[in-house]
Parts: structure tokens; C-alpha cells; sequence
């Protein structure tokens, strides 16, 4: 028996890329076949979870009305022939009076890993939080999904005052603007609590004016 | 590489080379998802998917692929697989989809996966490396149940979110948590340690003669 070790014959560096070309090809086409197939029962999920996420961040409004960003102001129709995913949208809830709850609004932002989109509530006249849902997230599994696990974080945001302030945990004055952050995830809360400043800062012209000029308060 | 027979590519992996608790392959998983039956069953199947769908062309293709990026297109077989089972998951139940989280993405980096390909589909026919993949994937999904099993079971009183002891027990709330996983998994190795070896204690004869190896 030979000690030998078979040598194979080297591969031509045109087969090697010809077939990593073909492979992500094949592979690329394959996945947009997929995606094309459950990409309608995926939004409608989405849709549905919205419905509810908008809910609870507005503490269960009796009517809701979507509204969407054109020209920089909240109109309830869209442009003819505009799609509504063109538009940035809030949702403005009303209780059983008709008196305005506040507003639902998402909003994302890079975290630890990928983007955190949330969901708050949040009412520009008293600058109130209503509530708060981590919408999408990919934050390490056992630490920054806490974001969205952590009843006691996630409470927090049902009654704070905007511009919020991220203070480490068992630390603040019990200011109502403090969000204390949870320890091992630091960057991912911090994230939460950027989400909703930016958020605010950019939509509270849009939203005094939308009360303005329809509720008439 | 030794002969084995169709059944033995079948049955190999469900139990005596177990992909978790014999090889230790792909705990992360097995230690992170396995807090519920439901999350286990989901991790499980999923698996179980991209293995055999990753065998079946790995062993289709392998005279096509040359060997200096076989490792790249299988890992982009597997990939695309692994995707596949992300929106097949968000589409149809996407409740474990987001409670599984990053997980399913992270089947791609599963080195049980990768790790049969190498060895096995890349070198056997397409009906032999689908018996290795069923076996392989159903001996990952039983171990992923005998862990989701306890731990729900302790951590919530529940077994598929129906429950089992009665309101007037205390759920062990560690058990859900991540130190559940490294008890259960460390407690089904002791167990199976502890039989292995009374097995072996067995076969010995009790003349106190040694017990002769059967015939290559």
C-alpha cells in the first residue's frame, strides 16, 4: 500500500467563480420566490400586531384614526394615486367622549445588533407617555431583549414625561423624566429612550398643529 | 469511512450519536430556545428542515462543487435554507417566530449542520444523506423536547400551555430562565451518563471474566 497522498488537480479559477455565481444565483432567486409567497400573510401579521401594539401603548382608546405625514403636516387622506407606505403615520386615539387620548407613533433607530423599532404613546399637550412596545427587534437574546421583556422597564414608560433620561438602575431622583436602563443592556434601553426623544422633538410641531387645527383646542 | 447500513444512517443520530447529548453539538439552541415545548418543537422542525433540505443538495451537487469552496457554498446552501424557514416561520406562526428571535437566523452558524455536510452528504448519495439528515435532525428535535419538556413543565406547570399540576403549584421560575437550560441539559447528562455505564456494568460477565469483542 502506497504512503502517498493523492494530490488533486487544482480548479480553474473561472469554474470557481462560475460556481459560486450560479450558487448565490440559484440561491437569490429561490428566496425571492419565497419572500414573494409570504410576504402577504407577513404584513398582514404585522398589520394585526400594529393594531394591538397601538392599543395597549394608547391604553385601549375606544376609536383610533390614522393619520398620515404629508408636506410636513397630518392629514387623514392620502395624495390620489399615493400609496400609504410612501408616508410616514400616526395613529391619534379618542376615548369614549370623543376627547383626544394621544398619539401612537413608531419610530426605529440602530441598536446593539440591527434596528429597534418602537411604539409609544405619548400626548404633546401634557407631553405624557401613554405606554411603550418594542415593535422589531434583534437585541441580544438574555440581555438587550430585556427591552421588550422587562415588565418593570417596559412599565416605566406608561406614565414618564418627555424629554426622557436614561439613569442607571437604583440610581435618579425620581424625577418623572428618569427611565432607569436595565443593567446588561445599557446601549439597547439607551436606544429605546433615544427612539422616543427623536421621535418626539420631530412630530410634536406636526401633532400641535393637527390638534389645532382639527380639534380646534 | 466505515460501511454503515441505510437503517444505521437512520437511526445513528436519533440516539447513539445524538447530536446534543452525546456529540454536544449545537447547544447554544439547545440552551437558549428550550424554555417551552412549543419554542422547542419550532427550533426543532426548523432544524430539522434546513438539515435535509442543506443534505439534499449538498449530495445533489457535490461532483459539481470543487473542493477549494465547497465549505462556502455549502455554508450558502445552508444560508438560503435557514431564510427560507425565517419567513416560513414569520408567515405562519409568528409568534414563535419573534420568540425565537435571532435564533432561527443563527441555525446558519449551527456547526451540526455544517459538520454533516462534510462528512456525510458531500460524500454519500442523496437517499443515504437524507437518512442521515432525518436522523440527524430528529435526534436534535427529541433532545430540544426532552429539555423544552422539563423546563416547561417545572418552570411554568405547563405542558404546551396546558397545565398539569394545578393552580396550587409554585412554578420554578429559574427553570424558564437561562440557568434552567444548563441544569436540565447537565441533569440529562448525568442521567444518561449514569445508564450508560449501569448498561456497561451489565454486559460485563458476572464469572469475572472480561466479555470478548465480537468479530470485525
Amino acid at each position: 500500500m502506497s504512503d502517498e497522498i493523492p494530490v488533486r488537480p487544482p480548479t480553474s479559477s473561472l469554474r470557481i467563480v462560475a460556481t459560486l455565481a450560479v450558487a448565490g444565483m440559484l440561491s437569490g432567486t429561490l428566496l425571492v420566490l419565497v419572500h414573494q409567497a409570504t410576504q402577504p400573510r407577513i404584513l398582514a401579521h404585522k398589520a394585526e400586531a400594529l393594531r394591538q401594539a397601538v392599543g395597549t401603548v394608547l391604553q385601549q382608546p375606544t376609536t383610533t384614526q390614522l393619520l398620515y405625514r404629508v408636506d410636513e403636516r397630518l392629514t387623514a387622506e392620502l395624495p390620489e394615486g399615493a400609496s400609504e407606505r410612501d408616508f410616514a403615520q400616526v395613529h391619534a386615539g379618542f376615548d369614549a367622549d370623543g376627547a383626544l387620548v394621544g398619539f401612537a407613533i413608531a419610530h426605529s433607530k440602530a441598536g446593539f445588533q440591527d434596528q429597534v423599532r418602537v411604539l409609544f404613546g405619548w400626548n404633546p399637550r401634557s407631553e405624557r407617555l401613554l405606554g411603550m412596545k418594542v415593535l422589531e427587534s434583534r437585541e441580544t437574546p438574555g440581555l438587550g431583549d430585556k427591552i421588550e421583556k422587562d415588565l418593570d422597564f417596559v412599565g416605566q414608560f406608561g406614565s414618564a414625561s418627555t424629554p426622557l433620561l436614561g439613569v442607571k438602575a437604583g440610581a435618579g431622583s425620581g424625577a418623572q423624566q428618569e427611565i432607569h436602563m436595565i443593567t446588561g443592556a445599557t446601549i439597547s434601553s439607551r436606544v429605546v429612550i433615544e427612539v422616543i426623544n427623536e421621535a418626539a422633538a420631530d412630530w410634536a410641531p406636526l401633532l400641535e398643529a393637527w390638534i389645532a387645527e382639527a380639534i380646534g383646542a | 469511512m466505515r460501511q454503515t447500513t441505510p437503517s444505521q444512517d437512520l437511526f445513528r443520530g436519533v440516539w447513539r450519536e445524538n447530536p446534543v447529548l452525546i456529540q454536544m453539538l449545537g447547544l447554544c439552541p439547545a440552551l437558549a430556545v428550550t424554555n417551552t415545548v412549543a419554542n422547542s418543537l419550532a427550533m426543532g422542525g426548523a432544524t430539522l428542515f434546513v438539515l435535509c433540505g442543506s443534505s439534499l443538495f449538498v449530495s445533489l451537487l457535490k461532483r459539481l462543487i470543487p473542493h477549494e469552496v465547497r465549505i462556502s457554498t455549502y455554508i450558502l446552501i445552508i444560508a438560503t435554507f435557514v431564510t427560507v424557514a425565517d419567513m416560513g416561520l414569520e408567515a405562519l406562526v409568528p409568534g414563535l417566530h419573534k420568540a425565537l428571535g435571532a435564533f432561527i437566523a443563527l441555525i446558519v452558524v449551527n456547526c451540526m449542520i455544517l459538520g454533516r455536510q462534510e462528512a456525510f452528504a458531500s460524500k454519500k448519495p442523496v437517499g443515504r444523506a437524507l437518512l442521515d439528515a432525518v436522523g440527524t435532525g430528529t435526534g436534535f428535535l427529541v433532545a430540544l423536547l426532552m429539555m423544552g419538556g422539563i423546563r416547561e413543565l417545572l418552570g411554568a406547570g405547563t405542558l404546551l400551555g396546558f397545565p398539569v399540576f394545578g393552580e396550587h403549584f409554585e412554578p420554578w421560575v429559574i427553570m424558564i430562565l437561562p440557568p434552567g437550560g444548563f441544569l436540565t441539559l447537565g441533569f440529562w447528562l448525568l442521567g444518561l451518563a449514569w445508564w450508560t455505564e449501569r448498561r456497561a456494568q451489565r454486559a460485563v460477565p458476572t464469572d469475572g471474566t472480561t466479555p470478548q469483542k465480537e468479530a470485525a
